[in-house]
């Protein structure tokens, strides 16, 4: 299949492009989640990211937060931010992150003013937002810039025979185009970790890795109170007839296909070393994954599934493909690619690897997604350590 | 080409039911995806779809091979066509 060099994007102040046109009300901490969704309520066409944290947390956790907040609001897939926050210090602070784009985003804070004064003003300012973001067109954008972040959930011995590797198929073929890739979930390579290490492009990327896998395994078994036998593999993995970690880090490990990794980024950090495959230091839990990764600001993501994972991201769409023929008959209402006939040597590897660029390119150019469609919007912050 | 059984390595002694299930008996048609080579195995359980197969005799502490890899040890000795799973092997990590 000849690759199209393009695809209909929205171009950004920055330079870089989105494949959504979002005007996001962004609450800096849990107790503005309130003023945050009346505003999202009032204004069509605006959406409300409602969280749980960003109230007395500190040092690297605190920055992680913070990352996540101005990394949300930069992604190319967002036009106009509105930032609401009960104090006026951390709300500013993430405006001014934001602001760096050149992209409108305008600040408000609770205190001395109280909800209903509040909503009103961000209301006036979101619909003036969303009505400026309305006449924005798709235009042509060149490959290189699409940013693909892959995750894989409820995985089964499907995903590690089929759809991961159909994910890995389409990175070996997007990454000579110069497209930005990333994959994450620390904990879920472990067995595979020693393997990982070896597809760092550089010396240095390889020990960042182990260096990073370490430090997440030795907080595992610090912490753990068991085997994990009930986390990892999950119940779903189990009954999908993954039977240990070891089995499903070697499955996990398909989604990058061929591809050498050029550096190890910190949770929620945007690459600067140019296009390839990233390693982001992640939980593998879905939403918490994918919500790290659309903050470093990745703009369409790639999720194989094996029993069928539903998680779905406010402003990075994700696009689902599976390779389990029950999945696609039982929950086909999730799945956006099907590479089921796999299985039954119907399709080769290739072929769906060209299946998925189409469907993704696809999505790039604004077909909604499963997840989309269905209303999922799992924004799910990593938050490191109790608060103070 | 029909295949009930693929297996990913060579060195594999594990292969994963991909057809709805096989039944205790069942002659089964495997394919080797590495040098896309075929064999043959007779079951001994019934093995849901994704589920492993033993492909050789295997004995307690002996070392599962999938994708080439070691992915864990046997805990309960295992017979060439039995199902392999949680009951019989264990993670030799955490």
């Amino acid at each position: 299949m000849e690759i199209p060099k393009s695809f209909l994007g929205y171009k950004r102040e920055n330079g870089r492009a989105g494949t959504r046109n979002h005007v996001i009300i962004l609450p800096v901490d849990d107790i503005s989640n309130a003023c945050a969704e009346a505003v999202a309520n009032n204004i069509k066409g605006t959406i409300a990211l409602p969280h749980s944290y960003g109230r007395l947390q500190f040092g690297a956790d605190l920055e992680l937060h913070f990352r996540t907040m101005i990394g949300t609001g930069c992604n190319p897939n967002v036009a106009a931010v509105i930032v609401i926050g009960i104090e006026p210090k951390w709300t500013k602070k993430i405006v001014d992150g934001i602001a760096k784009t050149g992209k409108p985003v305008e600040g408000f804070h609770i205190e001395r003013t109280g909800d209903i004064g509040t909503t009103m003003k961000a209301s006036k300012k979101a619909q003036e937002f969303v009505m400026w973001a309305s006449e924005k067109q798709r235009e042509e954008c060149p490959l290189s810039d699409l940013w693909i972040s892959v995750k894989c959930g409820e995985s089964d011995t499907t995903s590690g025979l089929a759809a991961n590797p159909t994910v890995g198929n389409l990175m070996d073929k997007l990454e000579p185009l110069g497209v930005h890739l990333c994959f994450g979930e620390t904990s879920e390579l472990t067995g595979a970790e020693q393997v990982c290490a070896t597809r760092g492009a550089t010396k240095e990327a390889s020990e960042k890795f182990m260096k990073t896998w370490s430090s997440y395994n030795d907080f595992i078994l610090k912490e753990a109170t068991d085997d994990l036998s009930e986390s990892q593999p999950t119940a779903g993995n189990i009954a999908g007839g993954l039977t240990t970690i070891e089995e499903k880090a070697f499955g996990n490990f398909q989604k990058i296909g061929n591809c050498k990794f050029i550096d190890v980024l910190e949770p929620a950090e945007e690459p600067t070393k140019g296009k390839g495959l990233y390693f982001m230091d992640t939980s593998s839990a879905a939403a918490e994954c994918v919500t790290l990764q659309a903050a470093a600001g990745f703009n369409i993501h790639l999720f194989p599934t094996g029993q069928g994972n539903i998680v779905g991201n406010p402003i990075e769409p994700v696009v689902k493909l599976t390779a389990n023929p029950l999945t696609v008959k039982g929950m086909g209402e999730h799945i956006d690619c099907d590479v089921s006939k796999i299985l039954s040597r119907e399709m080769n590897l290739s072929e769906a690897g060209d299946e998925l660029i189409k469907t993704t390119l696809r999505v790039a150019n604004g077909r909604l997604t499963c997840a989309e469609a269905l209303g999922h919007r799992e924004f799910v912050m990593t938050k490191l350590y109790r608060s103070a | 080409m029909a295949t009930d059984i693929i297996i990913h390595d060579k060195k594999d002694n594990v292969g994963v039911v991909v057809i709805e299930k096989i039944t205790p008996k069942q002659d089964c048609a495997c394919w080797i995806m590495e040098d896309d080579s075929s064999t043959n195995i007779q079951s001994v359980d019934e093995i849901p779809l994704g589920h492993k197969i033993a492909m050789s005799d295997l004995k307690e502490g002996d070392t599962i091979l999938k994708y080439g890899h070691d992915i864990g040890k046997v805990v309960k000795s295992i017979k060439k066509g039995e199902h392999v799973h949680v009951h019989n092997v264990k993670t030799k990590k955490w």
